[in-house]
């Protein structure tokens, strides 16, 4: 059952060979037996996660013809610890939300859990607000690689990640603000999809870079990520940013051939700077795609190098304003001592930001102050213009574009946590993405040195049904993503 | 371009974020390697280029001024640290 893709457990509901109680309390017992190792959940709460499984019990029981469940009704899923979710205490990895229990739930988990009838076994740990690459920042312990415990699994979203890859949870969403969902997919061997900005509403989501933030789907295929595609896009009147659309089925072209396909390869994405091993895997990869039938072609996206650069201004700016919220005064955490009011906003966000969140709020607060504004903020945006135009221009030569997810496999737990610069770099390939508000994914590729390879498929504007087949397709003439991590069984 | 240790001082009060002397020279120096990455963006011309703060090419939607959502304000004021009376609970601001 743990091997099972979401369309099997679909199945299995519905001819009641299994009941979503049975499949939810098989998980708990893996997360209760495996979690204290990888500390991939920050929160289980195995009677609410019984509690829903028995409600999507009784609607499997009652559909009908006339009023079917959803295809995915019964099946547990781990979600991110920042989207909100009544009665789930609801951290982001700080400890200035620690204790904050939410009185709402994001539309993600809405349309999850009572629209679609998933049910939730708890909330995943992650880096701190998800600022970081590597789950070290979470102020609930860094998250070990199923694959190697002395490695990370990735970040921001290396809970979901952890949790999926030791098959503690058949699925799981993340998000993805410059690589969060992809990089983590990467290194533990998942597939991931961050969707074309504003197709997934971030009410509820808690904010990081408002222009950036896109919540999606971490699985073990394309497929399934298809299907958690379905349940959690659509245009929602709560997010000012969220586009309003027909719906889609992302499953619907899944099975389409490749032949004819034409694949963009940037030559940025090639050069140095990329471990031997994992371009051996990408290569491969590409070599694969050919024989399905698609040809390559080089392009250039001749500021790719300027997306770390670009980032590191807008997402912080972006953070310093969001993060304002946290005053210590209607809801999180308030430092004990203070002796007036704006001591207790510097004592409250001093004791409950961490390290790497307080930098990047620092960075925020100068680039947007009198006198900086222009020479940093707006040559920032000015430049990912001029890296969203890179994409338009590589377009118009082909249809989905290739390259490595992350420069490296899995590194050491510690590797890169004292130095932030070297850690940003771990997202050289994801970034120009979000900028750009390009979909894109991750889907396993091979090994290198024991540990797993992803290959970045970026997609057009809304082509997430394209890269879902593009990514199935491979799927069905390879087994990587059907690997598990020894012990994982 | 390099901060000095004053100005990392008056970002963090600028922030709200209480910092001690050796705090702020760690920070300092972390700050001034991300400004180096950060820099590599100058040398780049970007006369008449218009700057992109967003994905979408899209205006922000308007509603009707009405009231959509049910008073909950018990439940938000459950989650804060000191309330009384429906009002949130601040140090006295005013003598």
């Amino acid at each position: 059952m743990i091997d099972a893709s979401l369309k099997q457990l679909s199945q299995a509901l519905a001819a009641k060979r299994i009941s979503s109680v049975e499949l939810t309390q098989l998980f708990l017992d893996r997360i209760a037996r495996l979690n204290p190792t990888l500390n991939a959940f920050v929160t289980v709460d195995p009677e609410k996660s019984l509690n829903s499984a028995r409600a999507a019990d009784a609607r499997i029981a009652s559909a009908s013809g006339v009023k079917p469940a959803g295809q995915l009704t019964g099946i547990p899923i781990a979600q991110k610890d920042i989207f909100c979710a009544e009665g789930w205490r609801t951290t982001c990895g700080s400890k200035m939300l620690a204790n904050f229990v939410s009185p709402y739930d994001a539309t993600v988990i809405r349309k999850m859990e009572s629209d679609a009838g998933l049910v939730s076994l708890g909330k995943t740990n992650m880096d701190e607000f998800a600022m970081g690459s590597s789950n070290e920042t979470s102020y609930f312990g860094p998250v070990k690689n199923p694959w190697d415990p002395s490695r990370v699994p990735g970040g921001s979203s290396g809970g979901s990640a952890a949790a999926v890859a030791a098959r503690l949870a058949p699925a799981a969403t993340g998000t993805d603000t410059g690589g969060s969902i992809r990089q983590p997919a990467a290194l533990c061997n998942l597939t991931g999809l961050k969707p074309t900005y504003g197709v997934v509403s971030r009410y509820g989501m808690i904010a990081f870079a408002s222009s950036l933030d896109q919540g999606g789907p971490m699985a073990a295929s394309a497929e399934d990520c298809a299907l958690l595609l379905n349940v959690m896009a659509g245009f929602d009147e709560r997010d000012s940013t969220s586009l309003d659309r027909p719906l889609e089925d992302y499953a619907r072209d899944l099975e389409k051939p490749l032949a004819g396909l034409r694949i963009g390869l940037p030559r940025e994405f090639f050069g140095e700077g990329c471990d031997a091993g994992v371009m051996a895997a990408v290569q491969a990869a590409i070599k694969e795609y050919e024989k399905l039938g698609a040809t390559t072609i080089e392009v250039s996206l001749p500021n790719s190098h300027l997306s770390v650069p670009a980032y590191y201004v807008i997402a912080p700016a972006e953070a310093s304003s969001n993060l304002s919220r946290f005053d210590g005064v209607r809801y999180g955490f308030r430092a004990e001592d203070y002796a007036n009011l704006d001591d207790m906003y510097m004592k409250s966000r001093a004791q409950g930001f961490g390290a790497e969140v307080k930098r990047r709020i620092l960075i925020g607060t100068y680039v947007l102050s009198h006198g900086y504004y222009d020479a940093y903020y707006l040559q920032a945006q000015r430049i990912r213009r001029l890296i969203a135009d890179d994409f338009v221009a590589a377009f118009r030569q082909c249809d989905v574009i290739m390259g490595p997810t992350s420069p490296s496999t899995a590194f050491k737990l510690g590797e890169k946590a004292a130095d932030p610069v070297q850690m940003y770099l771990s997202d050289i390939y994801t970034i120009a993405v979000n900028l750009a508000g390009l979909p894109g994914m991750s889907v396993p590729c091979g090994f290198a040195g024991g540990l797993p390879v992803g290959l970045q498929l970026i997609g057009n504007y809304f082509a997430e049904a394209q890269l879902l087949n593009v990514a199935h397709r491979f799927q069905l003439a390879t087994d990587w993503h059907r690997r598990l991590p020894d012990g994982i069984e | 371009m390099s901060l000095t240790l004053e100005q990392v001082q008056r970002i963090a009060h600028l922030a709200r974020i209480e910092i001690s002397e050796s705090e702020a020279r760690t920070t300092q120096s972390h700050l001034n390697g991300i400004f180096q990455l950060i820099e590599q963006m100058q040398a780049v011309d970007t006369r008449g280029v218009e700057p992109m703060a967003h994905a979408q090419d899209v205006a922000q939607r308007l509603r009707d001024d009405a009231v959509t959502e049910a008073d909950r304000r018990a439940a938000f004021q459950a989650v804060a640290p000191e309330t009384e009376a429906g009002l949130y609970l601040v140090p006295k601001v005013i003598e």
